[in-house]
């Protein structure tokens, strides 16, 4: 499924951002390229839901250093709805629940807010009611999900399953899912990580932001990194991800001192 | 956030524009001289003078409410013009004799009239100022024997009528604004449905303030007779003015046995500008009377415009098993101020009342809901149902609750919900992570948050309502 070495997609430079005046991102560099997958993990606290946050341009987070280029573009000029039109997804962590407003209903215009923007056909409801329902099979969703609010009761895991439903729905060139393995018990991890894969394709990219290695049973990165105090602090294959499965962080920091000794 | 909800919320008046009609317009103040050259002006009957004369005594005597949750300037009543009429033909006989910068308002205004009128089926009482202009379909109506005409006409036409209920709802000194209104009302709308008629169509009136300075003081007063039925739709938009314009109208209806009448709203008058300055100010009395045994009255108001806002349509529910009900959405942005809500007086036996308001605060307004659900000591099994949502955009508006509840019957079932929310930077960017803009995100927020109002809503109200709604917040309502 995986071809390596596609275009450059994604080129983070040296980023640096802050949030309420804290500084969480300290010289971030990550070059993603299309059909690759990504796994970006690392200790509680060390910038990683940060750095997905701000690659899709949250208000919240100031960037304060270095350079995004994403598809030869500089994507910090960019509005966050402009992000999301010109492709990048961001699965939500904690995906946000709004009253009153129909999951169909949102679907549809987040749908026909892309396409448009990709020159293709809006649907109309009935179209677009084939289309979702189609996609839903594949996350073995009940279609009941439609016509409740977004969100709003959802279980975490009825939340995660709404994202991938979205990522299906926007076919994003570059998908940053962000913690979406948490709050699934065993079985739905199974079904939301099929979709996901199925989701893959040699010219669009995932980065999962995941604190465990489960995850990484079902959907193989060709790429992971570990996050510290705001950077990436160790780059490996799969092999590292089952290294830190086993033997936690720590030893990463003992590594990196160890070397800095070394060549001091 | 803010910059954007402002760009947003700041979007100018989109019917801001004055009409040049030639105006009768009577000399500024008011005394008993003017209420008589009213009267004259509109050749009416003895007995309506003596009830505009006694309003007019009840109101010098009647002091201006204090207890509303709004702040306005003393109004200078001797400062404003009792009487205006467009100086139209006297009798026309078709469209091509109304006056065609007229119709050219009602054009900008998008209002329906005749061939218009006909493709939506609706009927349009249009009031222009204070005087009626066109009437349609009224030939279709009297078939069934509905009356459904101006006021004034009404007097001429069906004064017996129109004398059997005119102040039975609303008396002549019922409030500060209710008596000016009983006083000097100038023109306003009739309807009559006799008994066991189902009205075939809405009726639909729509209001529009043209005369600087000119009070507008409507009156209208509907009536079903047992076993009638009746759905009435009431629009409003003004143009832009920068001094204030008082607004005092009244609204009576009457259902008797199994009588079913529906009474909807929208209005979006001018709220005065991004700083408050202008507007109208909208002081309404509005009430229902369910008078025989199983009638059912509905209210369903759409308040978007005003610079302040005091109404609250009321039920009052004698008859047994009678049902009251109020569906209202308010909105208010810049500095407008509302305080609005509704009273459910159960007198009858097993009456119910569901009263729902959905508040909408943006920019440094202040929207405030007050309700009464009163039970009396006869009204055994009475229920009420209320619930009562406010909804915040940024951080300097303000809302409020004041609900009143005074049951004098142990056997009554009240129940109160009340909730509060605010359009969060995450809902905003969740949208915007899809791909959807502020403007479209707060429209279908807003909209969801308002559903089960505008459900309510008759179908071609209900799209026009969404659109008025937009226009105060955004461009383009989904």
């Amino acid at each position: 499924m995986i071809q390596q070495n596609g275009k450059a997609l994604l080129e983070v430079r040296g980023l640096c951002a802050t949030v309420n005046g804290v500084d969480i991102l300290n010289g971030m560099d990550l070059t993603v390229s299309s059909g690759e997958v990504h796994a970006l993990m690392g200790p509680n606290g060390s910038g990683k839901s940060t750095f997905a946050k701000v690659l899709a341009g949250h208000p919240a987070y100031v960037v304060t250093g270095g350079t995004v280029v994403y598809e030869g573009r500089n994507l910090l000029e960019l509005k966050p709805e402009e992000r999301a039109r010109a492709g990048i997804f961001l699965g939500f962590q904690y995906p946000v629940e709004i009253p009153g407003v129909a999951n169909s209903q949102f679907l549809r215009l987040a749908y026909n807010t892309i396409a448009v923007q990709r020159g293709n056909e809006e649907l109309d409801p009935l179209e677009f009611d084939d289309l979702v329902r189609d996609k839903m099979k594949l996350l073995e969703m009940n279609p009941d999900f439609l016509d409740r609010s977004v969100n709003e009761g959802f279980s975490g895991g009825e939340k995660k399953r709404n994202e991938i439903l979205q990522m299906a729905l926007l076919e994003p060139h570059l998908a940053i899912l962000d913690e979406t393995d948490s709050g699934l018990d065993i079985d739905a991890l199974r079904v939301v990580a099929g979709g996901i894969n199925q989701l893959g394709t040699k010219d669009n990219a995932i980065v999962l932001v995941t604190h465990y290695q489960r995850l990484l049973n079902y959907i193989v990165p060709d790429y992971v990194h570990v996050m510290d105090a705001g950077r990436i602090v160790k780059t490996g294959g799969r092999e590292l991800a089952l290294e830190l499965e086993a033997r936690g962080y720590d030893w990463i920091g003992a590594e990196r001192g160890a070397a800095a000794e070394a060549t001091a | 956030m803010s910059t954007v909800l402002q760009n947003l919320v700041n979007q100018p008046y989109k019917h801001g524009f004055v009409t040049a009609i030639e105006s009768d317009v009577a000399p500024k103040g008011l005394n008993e001289d003017t209420i008589r050259l009213i009267s004259i002006k509109k050749s009416e009957p003895p007995w309506l003078l003596e009830f505009r004369l006694e309003a007019y005594r009840h109101w010098l005597g009647m002091d201006e409410p204090k207890w509303p949750n709004v702040h306005y300037p003393k109004i200078d009543f001797q400062a404003i013009s009792y009487y205006s009429a467009p100086k139209a033909k006297p009798k026309l006989s078709s469209m091509d004799e109304v006056d065609p910068e007229l119709l050219r308002t009602f054009e900008k205004l998008g209002v329906p009239m005749n061939e218009r009128a006909a493709l939506a089926g609706v009927a349009v009482d249009v009031i222009f100022d204070s005087v009626s202009v066109a009437t349609t379909y009224k030939e279709k109506l009297a078939e069934v024997g509905i009356i459904f005409c101006s006021i004034t006409e009404a007097v001429h036409k069906h004064p017996e009528l129109v004398r059997k209920y005119l102040g039975t709802v609303v008396p002549p000194g019922d409030n500060y604004y209710a008596a000016l209104n009983s006083a000097v009302f100038t023109d306003g709308s009739f309807c009559f449905i006799p008994r066991g008629v189902k009205c075939p169509m809405d009726l639909s009136t729509y209001f529009r303030i043209n005369t600087q300075d000119s009070g507008q003081f409507e009156r209208t007063l509907i009536v079903a007779e047992e076993d009638a039925s009746v759905s009435y739709l009431e629009g409003c938009t003004a143009p832009k003015f920068d001094t204030n314009q008082l607004h005092a109208a009244v609204v009576e209806l009457v259902a008797l046995d199994r009588a079913d009448i529906k009474y909807s709203t929208v209005q979006n008058w001018y709220a005065g500008d991004e700083k408050g300055i202008g507007g109208i100010y909208n002081f309404v009395t509005k009430r229902g009377l369910c008078k025989g045994a199983d009638s059912r009255i509905s209210w369903t108001q759409v308040e978007t415009g005003s610079a302040i806002t005091w109404k609250y349509p009321s039920c009052v529910l004698l008859g047994d098993n009678s049902i009251g009900e109020f569906y209202s959405v308010a909105l208010t942005n810049n500095y407008q101020q509302a305080d609005t809500g509704t009273k459910m007086i159960h007198i009858g036996k097993n009456t119910r009342s569901t009263i729902v308001s959905k508040g909408i605060s943006a920019g440094h307004s202040n929207n405030s809901y007050r309700g009464l659900v009163k039970i009396g000591a006869k009204a055994d099994g009475a229920r009420n149902y209320s619930q009562c949502d406010s909804m915040l955009i940024g951080g300097s508006c303000g809302a409020n609750t004041f609900p009143y509840i005074q049951v004098n019957n142990s056997s009554a079932v009240v129940e109160h919900e009340a909730s509060t929310s605010k359009i969060g930077e995450d809902q905003l960017f969740y949208f915007a992570q899809r791909g959807v803009g502020a403007e479209e995100a707060v429209s279908m927020i807003i909209n969801g948050f308002c559903k089960t109002v505008f459900q309510q809503l008759p179908m071609e109200f209900a799209v026009e309502a969404t659109k008025l709604l937009g226009l105060k917040l955004e461009g383009s309502v989904g």
